[in-house]
């Protein structure tokens, strides 16, 4: 599919760090796409390049193939982590004036304001202060604002926080339709489910680099490291040419638990009639890492040395 | 965009306008200087009203009592019986005071004249008393020098000073010191007030948006700049609405409730309650003027009069006020002074995390307007020509007072228009500067900011 957003060799400094470096990115159109990296990775400072809140020094970002300009707001929704509004101000009347700011006209946005409302049951809300409101109820009415103008592109940094499980299935729901009507999504998120339940394509950002981008897919398959997990009764010999039994853990009444890794040029119908010979099998499956995994790993291959050991030491 | 930066403003406008603070208070103030002014009112009458008696017991044999001369404020009365009942006679009788005038007085040097009176003697009855004993004591001397009573009523005269200021072309106008001062001080002092009162309006209004958290969601929507002009001129639109409100307010209960209050009373009482500072101080200095020309007739009925006429000739005064160059000048200085101002409030509470820590910024920029004031009403309206008044008047963060102040007394046209450009330019640099502290200070959080740290704000990039 042809992109909705590019960044080309995106590169952002402070004073006193470098928060982008050479960061190229392409963001299907209609995909969900998790951004993902450790904390002071560079992932807020992208998200405000593309929402234009700051500029980047060098590189470029392009919205459907344009140069990113101010004309492209009213196309983009923006729901940050750092998230606020004014607190004096109505339900309604604020969500009027953060419409308009996007670009719709008043009577555009107060029928769409009433939507949102009804489809969200707080309509009898609209004429409170948002002070009055409790925390979930105060997010669910910023998840409106930043929809609210029906944008192409939304990004989400960390939408489910303050949100109990209620609602923060309510709100995956709404991003999932959301996608279905067309949008396109950038989800920056720690919640490493979430990434793997709803993330079409995934990027990871690592100390201001781009350290892994691709289908969620593809990129599990790369991390794969044929290995499997066997489940069974009797006992499996440790050493064989084909393959290697990293892990066995015995269970009760003479149960097993193993992770075998394959050799190369190995198939796992080897593996599996092999097993057939030796022992009852119970269960058998390709053990296909987590994103979790993957991010951990990765995020500690492309840190320098001397860090990777004090993270080894905290991990 | 032009139509965000309107959408900005407007809600800073209405959001403020709608607060019951800002109505209790556009409600509240008017009805305070009111029941002020009433108050100054009725003190001052009640202290024009009352007549001190002092009697006079002379032993003098020079016949000094007969020509001591009574005036509304100040009576004297002959006492009775020796100096020792007199001293608790005038106690008795309530009267304010004794002049004692020994035996064996030297006309030519009259010492030993003792003037008695209940606890401390206010210096301004003694200065009466001093001064009626004076003009008595010089009668008798010339009498003395041989002219006759008829002679001595002649020279008696009141000067009544016209001044007249000349401009360059020679044209002559009335001048009247106070009024000009008046104009001058009351200019002053609203562009102090309404940039002190609104200019930290604008500090707390980013400082609650920085703590709501709500300005990340702004700016991937609005410009910084717009955002902060926005704010800054919203306030601005509360601040005139406010102040108008309190204007036609203050009049409204003035021109209502005070003759209701003051029925009984003389014109002078309306005075206090006139809301332009000018127009009330130069009336209230050509009172007493006038009064005692009155009084020096001795005709009590005449007494309106002349008082009329001296409130007419203070309008006059200030219709010869260059006026148009001090209203045009006025809004300049106002605005330009306020939007100045309004964007530096603006940077701090950009700038700051903790409205606690404002403070330190605070300073460099209260420092310049609270200076300009000061130095503006004592030594500017005093000098206002000098170099002091000059140099103010040229510097953007001092001229919108400087420059107001010196405007009624009239001001060379190349400084109105070099001081002018110069607070162009000045306003452009300030919003400048700040719009970049404003920038990055929005997104900062959880810091404490050093000058050093703005400096380099000022160089980020986009």
């Amino acid at each position: 599919m042809k992109p909705i957003l590019e960044a080309i060799d995106v590169r952002k400094a402070y004073a006193n760090h470098v928060a982008l470096s050479g960061v190229s990115l392409e963001i299907p159109e209609g995909s969900i796409f998790g951004l993902l990296g450790p904390n002071g990775a560079g992932k807020t400072s992208l998200i405000r390049i593309i929402t234009q809140i700051t500029g980047a020094d060098e590189g470029e970002i392009r919205f459907r193939g344009e140069r990113l300009n101010p004309s492209h707001i009213a196309q983009i929704g923006y729901l940050p982590e750092e998230r606020g509004l004014y607190k004096k101000m109505k339900v309604g009347e604020q969500l009027l004036y953060l419409a308009q700011l996007r670009g719709l006209s008043r009577s555009d946005a107060t029928a769409r304001i009433k939507h949102w409302l009804n489809r969200f049951e707080i309509k009898e809300w609209a004429g409170k202060n948002v002070e009055d409101l409790s925390k979930g109820m105060q997010q669910k009415v910023q998840f409106i604002a930043t929809v609210l103008h029906d944008p192409k592109l939304i990004i989400l940094d960390e939408p489910f926080s303050g949100f109990d499980p209620i609602n923060a299935n309510l709100i995956k729901d709404e991003i999932l339709e959301l996608r279905k009507q067309g949008a396109t999504i950038i989800f920056s998120t720690h919640r490493m489910e979430s990434v793997e339940e709803m993330c079409d394509n995934i990027a990871l950002i690592n100390r201001s680099r781009k350290v892994l981008d691709g289908p969620i897919n593809l990129i599990r398959d790369q991390f794969k490291t044929n290995t499997y997990e066997v489940e069974g009764k009797g006992k499996l010999i440790l050493v064989h040419p084909d393959f290697e039994v990293v892990e066995q853990k015995e269970r009760e009444n003479g149960h097993f638990y193993a992770r075998v890794q394959l050799h190369a040029g190995v198939r796992p119908n080897d593996l599996l009639r092999y097993l057939i010979g030796a022992v009852e099998v119970e269960a058998f499956r390709e053990k296909i890492p987590s994103i979790n995994e993957i991010f951990i790993r990765r995020v500690r291959e492309t840190m320098p040395e001397t860090l990777t050991e004090t993270a080894n030491a905290l991990l | 965009m032009a139509s965000k930066f309107l959408l900005v403003a407007q809600r800073e406008y209405l959001t403020r306008v709608r607060k019951k603070s800002f109505i209790i208070l556009t409600l509240a103030v008017p009805l305070l200087l009111a029941a002020f002014g009433f108050i100054i009112a009725k003190v001052a009458s009640s202290d024009n009203d009352t007549t001190d008696v002092v009697e006079v017991r002379d032993d003098s044999g020079l016949n000094v009592a007969s020509r001591l001369v009574s005036t509304p404020q100040l009576r004297f009365e002959t006492a009775s019986g020796t100096l020792a009942e007199a001293k608790k006679g005038f106690q008795k009788a309530k009267h304010d005071g004794l002049v004692y005038l020994p035996a064996g007085l030297d006309v030519e040097k009259p010492t030993g004249v003792q003037f008695f009176g209940k606890g401390n003697i206010s210096l301004k009855k003694q200065l009466a008393v001093e001064n009626a004993l004076n003009k008595a004591f010089s009668e008798l001397k010339m009498q003395k020098s041989g002219l006759t009573q008829d002679q001595l009523d002649r020279l008696r005269s009141k000067v009544d000073l016209q001044a007249i200021s000349l401009d360059e072309s020679g044209k002559e106008a009335d001048s009247n010191a106070l009024a000009t001062s008046g104009t001058a001080y009351a200019l002053a002092l609203a562009i102090y007030l309404f940039i002190f009162i609104y200019g930290v309006q604008i500090m707390r209004g980013v400082g609650e948006e920085k703590s709501s958290r709500i300005m990340e969601v702004m700016l991937s929507s609005v410009k910084p700049f717009d955002l902060m002009m926005g704010k800054i001129v919203g306030i601005a639109a509360v601040g005139l609405t406010q102040f108008l409100l309190w204007g036609v307010l203050s009049f409204g209960v003035s021109s209502v409730v005070m003759p209701m209050l003051m029925h009984d009373d003389k014109p002078k009482t309306e005075v206090a309650a006139t809301p332009a500072p000018g127009a009330a101080k130069a009336a209230a200095d050509d009172e007493p003027r006038s009064a005692a020309a009155a009084f020096d007739k001795g005709m009590d009925a005449q007494k309106q009069q002349p008082m009329m006429t001296g409130r007419f000739k203070v309008f006059e005064v200030l219709a010869n006020l260059p006026l148009g160059t001090i209203l045009f000048g006025f809004i300049i200085y106002f605005l330009g002074g306020y939007l100045l101002y309004g964007a530096l409030f603006g940077a701090v509470g950009a700038a700051v995390d903790d409205q606690t820590d404002t403070q330190q910024f605070m300073f460099p920029i209260t420092m310049p307007l609270i200076l300009s004031y000061i130095v503006g009403v004592s030594v500017i309206l005093r000098n206002p020509d000098g170099p002091v008044a000059f140099w103010m008047s040229m510097f953007p963060l001092t001229s919108p007072i400087a420059m107001v102040i010196r405007l009624p007394f009239g001001v060379p046209m190349w400084q109105l228009g070099l001081s002018i450009f110069l607070l162009i330019l000045g306003f452009i640099g300030t919003v400048w500067v700040a719009a970049r502290i404003y920038r990055v200070g929005i997104l900062m959080y959880g810091k404490k900011v050093t000058y050093k740290e703005l400096g380099k704000w000022m160089f980020y990039k986009g």
